[in-house]
């Protein structure tokens, strides 16, 4: 394939002071992945969605969304690029409604939110599409509640509503099953593989079953490194996998 | 020893710099016994405590009144004060205080503000709304001669006495395990509770600490900083730039800008009175910008 | 026990349906336009109380809706105050024009500081928002030539309303001049509170770190809006100037912000009402109880904080929503 990434970094590196979170990172992610990346706590995952989303300023390297470098953008302005991320811990509106978590996104997006004039219910294009979005994640009958009032796993499923509520071309998905009891992630994997193919998805999970189940394929992070990458396949067999992994319960 | 005597403008220039660095010195003592505690408490228990200078209050009516009214000497009035203020403060802690401990920032400030207000008037109730007198007793009227300058007597074991403290605080914040408590649960607050401490203890601990080291600086202070019911209001902005500029949680950050507060104060009234404490209030601005979580502080 | 905000059993600040008035929505004005002919004895008090609820609903857009803790609101009170006052003094004496002029400094000291303070957060910011406050008034003490100092800025005449009002000594045109002030401020601030702006701005207090990453420019977004609550802050300032021909220095207190404040929350905090029900309540109050007991009226309200903190958070509103919402409707 000749098209450019979707999402590209080029020895990505952030340090406090002494410490080195992020070493070196070369990673790539074609239009249309299904990418999961995983490794043992600490191993500088979650930092990687953060300098790339731009929470985090990068202490040297590239981070090109599309083919366009936004090393120097601010993190309000890459959303604009097309990414979008759920975080480990849900990050919601939590006084609101279901609806006005995804209106806030929905407007931000159609450029309507900096408006002082009009009222918000006019304007009818974002309304329209949320309530769309959550009908299609099956949050329909939920829209008006207030966000703290669902479940848990529910409230998850908001937090990645929000996320494709920007039309992302790459969505950073931060452990989307965390903390669901299992009988209630069936919902989440749903939503995931539908997903449509034109967005890439890179997923950071520990849930093993999960991410053979969705990844094509495999990043391992171990302290701020690459350890290595290759396709479902390749990591289950690779023995430097099953090293780190040494004394998890969940190995293949 | 030899003394050299230098010439008239020198020496007038020498004595204004003496003067200056003594007085700054005794009020920046003061200033530190009094916000030192407060450092303590908002870096300990993230509580924005604008009612803190209640205490030193607190603790100057009750060592003063202790003093003119029933002639308990001045070491005594000071403990008793100090005791009795800690003790209230725990009181105070427990039965209000713990329960904003999680609260938005908005509540603890509104709060604290409404305590400070009821302070106040009480205050205004019980002794009325002039400041007290302070009648120093008769060792510590008068001046005493160091290195050939006289100094009044009082500032000077103000002084020495705030050293005195101070030095012990510092031993006791970094050789003793209740320190070591302290610090270690200023810096990571979870992880000091999964270790076992029992931070609610560590709380109440530290701030009766605190509320009683701000009553000996309200106390011992009286003669500088006079005790009326406007103090806790008055001086709050002080108490509050001293600990935002020397950083939350520390103990000696709010030294050193207790220092650098004391003597520019003295010097900008002594030298350049009409701009009055504008330069102080620049200077904050100017750090807190430049190193929002103080010269000693944490970062976030 | 921990005492969380906004803790309501329906939603947080649901929008209503359309921007149509409400019948609850006349009920400030009725009440008002009633008091003008009820108790023409009272106007200058009514006049101050209607300053006050413009100078507390200002609070409120940026503390209620954007989440901002900002102890030195007065600092644009007190700057709109002092431009209408030196204008007047200096010859510039048409009200309206003035009004402009003050709204104009205070919404230009609203965006050179809020572009320092907005940079901070927590207990720096609230110290950054005081020693501006202090700055500005220690500058005021000490520019006697320009602000008359302690003593206050006297000397004010100001030329009939329009043209055709003149501020009367039983204080009519002030009164009905201060409500069309307000009446405007609030059409103003309506808007802004219904409009995808302000929902952002609830966003924004609600989760900044979820606003930042749905890509809202939120640094700009509270500007904005410190901004105009300064320059309407500055309006309420430059009004209680041209109402009373006097500006005193505690317009620029660390005392007034406290007491806005104060107002505010007894009203209740980011339902545009608060202003409108705690800063009347608060003055009527202090009128008739500091009179008698000028020693015992801080305390109260000290009380009251105590208490509205421990169990009424919402203020007066928040009491109104949680019996509505508590009757099922």
């Amino acid at each position: 394939m000749n098209e450019q990434p979707a999402l590209e970094t080029r020895a990505l590196c952030k340090s406090f002071g002494a410490l080195t979170i992020a070493r070196d990172i070369d990673f790539r992610l074609p239009v249309g992945a299904r990418h999961a990346l995983i490794g043992p706590n600490g191993a500088g995952k979650t930092t990687f969605i953060d300098l790339v989303t731009g929470r985090l300023k990068p202490s040297s390297g590239q981070i090109l969304l599309a083919g366009t470098d936004v090393t120097a953008l601010p993190a309000e302005k890459r959303v604009k690029g097309g990414v979008g991320r759920t975080f480990q811990i849900n990050t919601l509106f939590n006084g609101l409604s279901v609806l006005e978590n995804v209106l806030l996104a929905v407007g931000e997006r159609h450029g309507v939110a900096g408006n002082m004039l009009r009222h918000a219910k006019t304007c009818r294009a974002v309304v329209d599409e949320s309530q769309a979005l959550l009908e299609r994640l099956g949050l329909g009958a939920d829209a008006a509640r207030p966000v703290r009032e669902l479940p848990y796993g529910r409230q998850r499923l908001v937090e990645i509503a929000i996320a494709l509520a920007l039309d992302p071309k790459v969505l950073l998905l931060d452990e989307p099953a965390a903390g669901i009891p299992s009988a209630e992630s069936g919902l989440i994997l749903d939503v995931i593989e539908t997903l449509p193919r034109d967005i890439a998805v890179l997923i950071i999970e520990h849930d093993m079953d999960l991410v053979f189940r969705l990844a094509e394929r495999i990043t391992v992070m171990v302290q701020g490194a690459i350890l290595v990458e290759g396709t479902a396949d390749e990591i289950a067999a690779d023995p430097r996998v099953r090293e780190v992994y040494l004394g998890a319960e969940q190995t293949r | 020893m030899l003394w050299l005597r230098l010439s008239r403008p020198m020496d007038a220039a020498l004595s204004a710099l003496v003067s200056i660095a003594f007085h700054g010195l005794a009020y920046a003592m003061v200033l530190y016994l009094i916000s030192v505690g407060l450092s303590v408490t908002m870096g300990l228990m993230g509580f924005i405590n604008l009612a803190h200078g209640v205490f030193a209050m607190a603790g100057g009516y009750v060592a003063v009144s202790l003093m003119n009214r029933a002639g308990v000497p001045l070491v005594a009035a000071l403990a008793i004060a100090c005791a009795v203020v800690a003790a209230a403060s725990m009181v105070l802690e427990r039965a209000l205080y713990a329960r904003l401990y999680g609260a938005a920032e908005l509540d603890q400030v509104l709060f604290t503000i409404g305590l400070v207000f009821m302070a106040g008037a009480a205050a205004k109730f019980i002794w009325g709304p002039l400041p007290l007198p302070v009648r120093l007793p008769d060792y510590l009227r008068g001046q005493i001669e160091i290195a050939g300058r006289l100094f009044p007597t009082y500032r000077s074991v103000l002084i020495v006495s705030g050293a005195a403290i101070v030095t012990t605080l510092w031993l006791a914040i970094e050789r003793t395990r209740f320190g070591a408590q302290i610090r270690a649960t200023v810096d990571n607050r979870r992880m000091a509770q999964s270790l076992g401490i029992n931070t609610a203890l560590l709380f109440t601990c530290a701030f009766a600490v605190g509320s009683g080291l701000a009553a000996l600086g309200g106390a011992l202070g009286a003669d500088i900083l006079a005790i009326d019911p406007t103090y806790a209001q008055e001086h709050l902005v002080f108490f509050l730039i001293i600990v935002s500029v020397g950083g939350l949680g520390s103990i000696r950050g709010p030294f050193v800008a207790a220092l650098v507060i004391g003597i520019a104060d003295t010097a900008c009234k002594y030298l350049i009175p009409e701009f009055g404490a504008f330069f102080i209030y620049a200077a904050t601005l100017a750090i807190l910008l430049w190193r929002p979580q103080g010269l000693f502080g944490r970062t976030a | 026990m921990i005492v969380f905000p906004r803790q309501r059993r329906g939603v947080a600040d649901p929008l209503p349906a359309s921007n149509y008035l409400r019948a609850s929505e006349l009920t400030p004005w009725i009440c008002a336009a009633g008091a003008y002919f009820a108790f023409p004895e009272y106007l200058a008090l009514g006049g101050q109380i209607l300053i006050m609820v413009l100078f507390a609903l200002s609070l409120d857009l940026v503390l209620g809706y954007a989440g901002i803790v900002t102890l030195g609101h007065a600092a644009f009170f007190g700057t709109g105050a002092y431009v209408a006052g030196i204008l007047a003094v200096h010859g510039w004496s048409e009200p309206l024009s003035a009004l402009l002029a003050a709204a104009a400094a205070a919404g230009l000291l609203g965006v050179i500081t809020g572009a320092i303070v907005l940079r901070t957060s927590g207990l720096t910011l609230l110290m950054v928002t005081l020693v501006v406050t202090q700055l500005l008034q220690e500058g005021a003490n000490k520019l006697g030539w320009l602000t008359g100092g302690a003593d206050g800025l006297q000397g004010i005449v100001i030329a009939p309303l329009l043209g055709a009002f003149r501020f009367d000594l039983f204080g009519r045109t002030a009164y009905l001049y201060s409500l069309a002030i307000l009446f405007l401020a609030w059409v103003v601030a309506r808007l802004i509170v219904h409009s995808p702006f302000g929902r952002s701005l609830i966003g924004i207090r609600e989760n900044a770190t979820r606003m930042q990453a749905i890509g809202s420019p939120v640094f700009q977004r509270r500007l904005r809006i410190y901004a105009i609550s300064a320059a309407l802050a500055g309006i309420a300032g430059a009004l209680l100037t041209q109402t009373t021909q006097f500006v005193a220095l505690q317009v620029l207190s660390f005392e007034l912000s406290g007491t806005v404040l104060v107002m505010l929350i007894l009203g209740g905090v980011g339902r545009l009402y608060g202003a409108f029900i705690g800063a009347p309540l608060y003055m009527i109050a202090q009128d008739q109880l500091a009179r008698d007991d000028p020693v015992y009226w801080l305390f109260w309200i000290g009380l009251l904080l105590v208490l509205v903190v421990m169990f009424a958070r919402g203020g007066i509103l928040g009491i109104v929503d949680r019996l509505w919402t508590g009757t099922g409707r």
